[in-house]
């Protein structure tokens, strides 16, 4: 499952200063209109970017089997079908209107 | 003086068999926490897409230098837990606990910060329910972003406390000598839990402090 | 062949004696016996607010309880059944029991948290059981808000604790299984020559991880806007009352295939083993497994057809229903197809099996009608809804726990219940089953809408036929608690294999000894391998495995 790898206090010094750079930018962007959704969706993408780091090295899953990716992502994967399948719903509703009209 | 790796429980084959399925079996219950806190992402996403400016204009309320720092603490505390770990894969105990010490400290600073930021709000009377108070035409679904702030930092925030406790029979542990190189599983198990947690807040910072800021 | 007596030989029964050495066990058997006496407790619980149900309707008015009560009967009696029987009940008895011993382990990977899973669950049925003695729930187990959240005056905080409490105790037994069937299978012992019962509780314990969570937060949600006065389903806020239903209805459909999977693993062994055939299609039946409980996450919005839902999210859920009916589907067949040509025998678990396939059809077709946009316009909330499922939890998933009770009770107490009482049994609640409820069909399609007290005048006859063939089908229920109960003292001593039937778990002695076998075998055959005229080979001792 785990390969027990050791990774190296540079790697992880390098990731932790990583995900403190893009908390800073985060923060930072958020004040900037960007323009539309777009705002939302760089925060995001930030937030992405940082969970990704912690997930593939700080919990080890980069050196990890395929058993442990899989379960991994069944989860955000899972997450997204709740997500994107519910918000289906309210993001249709008025399209009846508009087509009676 | 420190013992060898304890031997494995009677019901598996061996060592190997036991941490294969020890660790298996915390990536399950990780996939099941994000499914937990899943609903309340719904829920958020949900509402934020009904009322934008009312979320925008509530969020704008939250100290949003706390909740940087905050994030920040969060962050220091899994890389403190991730040498923690490492250290624990190398056999070495003391730096181990150090390590520890520190999540649990780093820990302990985000939960005062979610504490002075609740007491803030409390007197700010932006606790949904009936001392509520929010002089706005959008008073209605601030409050609404309110209670998800409150539940989601809230359930956050036991998961934390959860994860300080669990850290601390860690130290105890390790100071008993019951972990080595050859054995430290609930070392490394306890680290992905502390790290999940760090994920929720990743994602719990932009989507509750910033998404109005750039409204101005 | 011989063997020992029973009571000479140790066995995980008689190894320890005393309620600590029960109460404090981590061995996987007997902590299905933890799960088999708390289950059936509930199970009467439930049974004893259905009668209550069934008597009210004898009558077109509301003269045996009011209104506000029936509200009450009709809400425990639906949460009682599906949270802490219906869900636990194959899994975590037959599951708990089984699973290790199919796949050649001394345990589950984790025993000390199976073990407090029981605990969970009973933690969880305690406050259920108090919020019922202190006057109960008045909303339906679904607890739709902003009913449940905001305006009743029952027990409904009280009640989703439990039912809270009683998830974590779902998804600690998923946990389990998942990890052990991953990494604890005996040598040779490869995914594709495990029982299809051991596929079956995979399946199901992936829904227990992914869907049981999110229930548990929504229903938090419900108590803290109750404790609280968290907005977040209320109207007069702007709370989107469907948000419930969504996040409900997530979990609640899946859940319904956590029910019936297990059941489904079930009908597989008792098939093969009462048609002497190994099973058509091995690796469709296996992956239909997988097929429905991912299929069965897609779907929810099936329930939500008349709630205001979008129309078009609504034809999305409604073609995607259809989608999941095509596995189970593919599973009705291929039992068919191994009972051809089989040597059918008719012992009382192949006459609960057999009942299986036929009330599982009929009430899979009928969610079929219900899946179609138009007919559930006007089938919704009427009896139809209920016949339905209920064809499938009672019909179904009942019979086939009933079917595995029978099947695997020599392996489990080293007795034979009395077969011809048995299969009286099962005749009569495959009799009085359908007496209940195909007049329930009937009544919907007629418009009898669910949950009400009354009724008008012409619907009667069909409701007293109901509820006389509810009388039958008790008697049928109390049957097997009585004569099961009496094989415990009274019953024939069975051997190691009485059925002559395929599995590790008939390769060890009937009690099993707590660490199920004295050497772990090595699997060297595919599953159901009942062309073979000599067990003995099957599964030799220690050595290398063979290819299949």
């Amino acid at each position: 499952m785990n390969s027990r790898h050791i990774v190296s206090v540079g790697l992880y010094t390098a990731i932790f200063g990583a995900l403190v750079l893009l908390t800073l930018a985060t923060a930072g962007v958020a004040f900037v209109d960007l323009g539309g959704e777009l705002n939302s969706i760089v925060a995001l993408t930030i937030a992405v970017v940082k969970a990704l780091l912690v997930i593939l090295f700080f919990m080890h899953v980069r050196y990890s089997s395929r058993l442990t990716w899989v379960f991994a992502g069944a989860g955000f994967f899972w997450l997204l079908i709740l997500l994107v399948l519910t918000m289906a719903d309210p993001l249709s509703r008025d399209w009846l209107e508009a087509v009676i009209q | 003086m420190p013992e060898t790796a304890a031997a494995h429980a009677h019901h598996f084959d061996d060592l190997e068999q036991q941490h294969q399925a020890s660790w298996l079996g915390m990536w399950v219950f990780l996939a099941s926490e994000i499914m937990f806190f899943g609903g309340m992402f719904l829920g958020y996403t949900i509402y934020r897409t009904a009322y934008p400016q009312a979320f925008a204009d509530a969020s704008n309320h939250l100290d949003v230098w706390l909740g940087t720092v905050n994030t920040a603490v969060l962050i220091c505390s899994s890389f403190t837990m991730a040498l923690a770990v490492r250290a624990a894969q190398l056999g070495r105990p003391k730096p181990a606990i150090l390590f520890l010490l520190l999540t649990i400290v780093l820990g302990a600073v985000f939960l005062a910060i979610k504490f002075t930021e609740y007491y803030a709000k409390f007197i700010e009377h932006l606790v949904p329910g009936g001392a509520f108070v929010y002089d706005d035409a959008l008073a209605a679904a601030a409050e609404i972003f309110f209670s998800f702030y409150f539940a989601m930092t809230g359930m956050h925030a036991l998961h934390m406390l959860i994860g300080v406790g669990l850290l601390a029979t860690l130290i105890v542990k390790t100071a008993r000598g019951r972990f080595s190189a050859d054995y430290y599983t609930p070392v490394e198990l306890i680290g992905l839990y502390w790290h999940f947690v760090d994920i929720v807040w990743i994602f719990l910072f932009p989507l509750l402090y910033l998404m109005g800021r750039h409204f101005g | 062949m011989t063997e020992p007596i029973a009571e000479r030989r140790r066995h995980y029964l008689n190894v320890h004696y005393g309620l600590t050495s029960w109460l404090f066990t981590t061995d996987h058997k007997r902590i299905a016996w933890l799960y088999l006496v708390s289950v059936t407790f509930f199970f009467f619980v439930g049974g004893l607010f259905a009668t209550l149900i069934r008597l009210e309707l004898l009558t077109p008015q509301g003269d045996l309880v009011q209104a506000e009560t029936y509200n009450k009967l009709f809400t425990m009696h639906g949460v009682t059944m599906i949270f802490f029987f219906l869900i636990p009940a194959i899994p975590a008895v037959l599951g708990n029991f089984l699973i290790p011993m199919m796949i050649g382990a001394r345990d589950l990977a984790f025993p000390r948290l199976n073990l407090a899973s029981w605990y969970i669950y009973i933690l969880g049925g305690l406050f259920t059981l108090t919020a019922a003695a202190a006057g109960g729930v008045d909303t339906g187990w679904t607890f739709y808000t902003p009913y449940s959240s905001i305006y009743s005056n029952t027990h409904v905080a009280v009640t989703v604790i439990g039912i809270f409490i009683t998830g974590f105790s779902s998804i600690l037994t998923g946990l389990n299984f998942i990890v052990t069937i991953h990494t604890m299978r005996a040598p040779g012992m490869t995914w594709f020559r495990m029982p299809l019962f051991v596929w079956a509780h995979y399946a199901t314990s992936l829904i227990f991880i992914l869907g049981t969570p999110v229930i548990a937060i929504t229903l938090s949600l419900v108590a803290l806007e109750r404790l609280f006065g968290l907005g977040i389903f209320n109207p007069e806020l702007g709370g989107d009352p469907l948000l419930f239903q969504h996040l409900f209805w997530f979990y609640s459909h899946p859940a319904v295939y956590i029910m019936i999977l297990p059941g489904m693993g079930v009908i597989s062994e008792l098939i093969t083993c009462f048609s002497r055939k190994r099973i058509f299609g091995y690796e469709f039946v296996a992956f239909s497994s997988l097929a429905i409980a991912a299929l069965g996450f897609l779907v929810w919005g099936h329930h939500m057809f008349v709630s205001g839902q979008s129309v078009y999210a609504s034809m999305i859920f409604s073609l995607l229903s259809m989608l999941v009916a095509i596995p189970s589907a593919v599973k009705v067949f291929n039992w068919t197809a191994t009972l051809y040509k089989g040597s059918i025998a008719f012992d009382a678990p192949m006459l609960y099996a057999l009942g299986f396939i036929g009330l599982f059809t009929a009430g899979g077709l009928t969610g079929l009608f219900l899946a179609t946009l138009g007919v559930d316009i006007h089938v919704h909330d009427t009896y139809f809804v209920i016949a339905h499922f209920h064809y499938i939890m009672v019909g179904s998933a009942v019979m086939a726990y009933l079917g595995g009770l029978h099947f695997w009770w020599p392996k489990m107490t080293g007795r034979k219940y009395p077969e011809n009482v048995a299969r009286l049994a099962a005749v009569i609640i495959f009799l009085g089953f359908n007496l209940t409820f195909f007049p329930q069909f009937v009544l919907g399609y007629l418009g009898m809408p669910r949950r009400y007290h009354i009724y008008p005048p012409e619907f009667q006859v069909l409701n007293v036929l109901s509820t006389a063939g509810a009388s039958i089908l008790a008697v049928g229920y109390v049957l097997p608690l009585v004569y099961l109960i009496g094989s415990l003292r009274y019953g024939a001593i069975a051997g190691m294999n009485p059925w002559n039937a395929r599995g590790l778990e008939w390769q060890t002695p009937s009690p099993p000894p707590t660490g199920n076998f004295d050497v772990t075998p090595t699997v060297v055959e595919k599953a159901y391998a009942y062309e073979s005229l000599e067990p003995e080979i099957l599964y030799p001792p220690g050595g290398r495995a063979a290819d299949a």
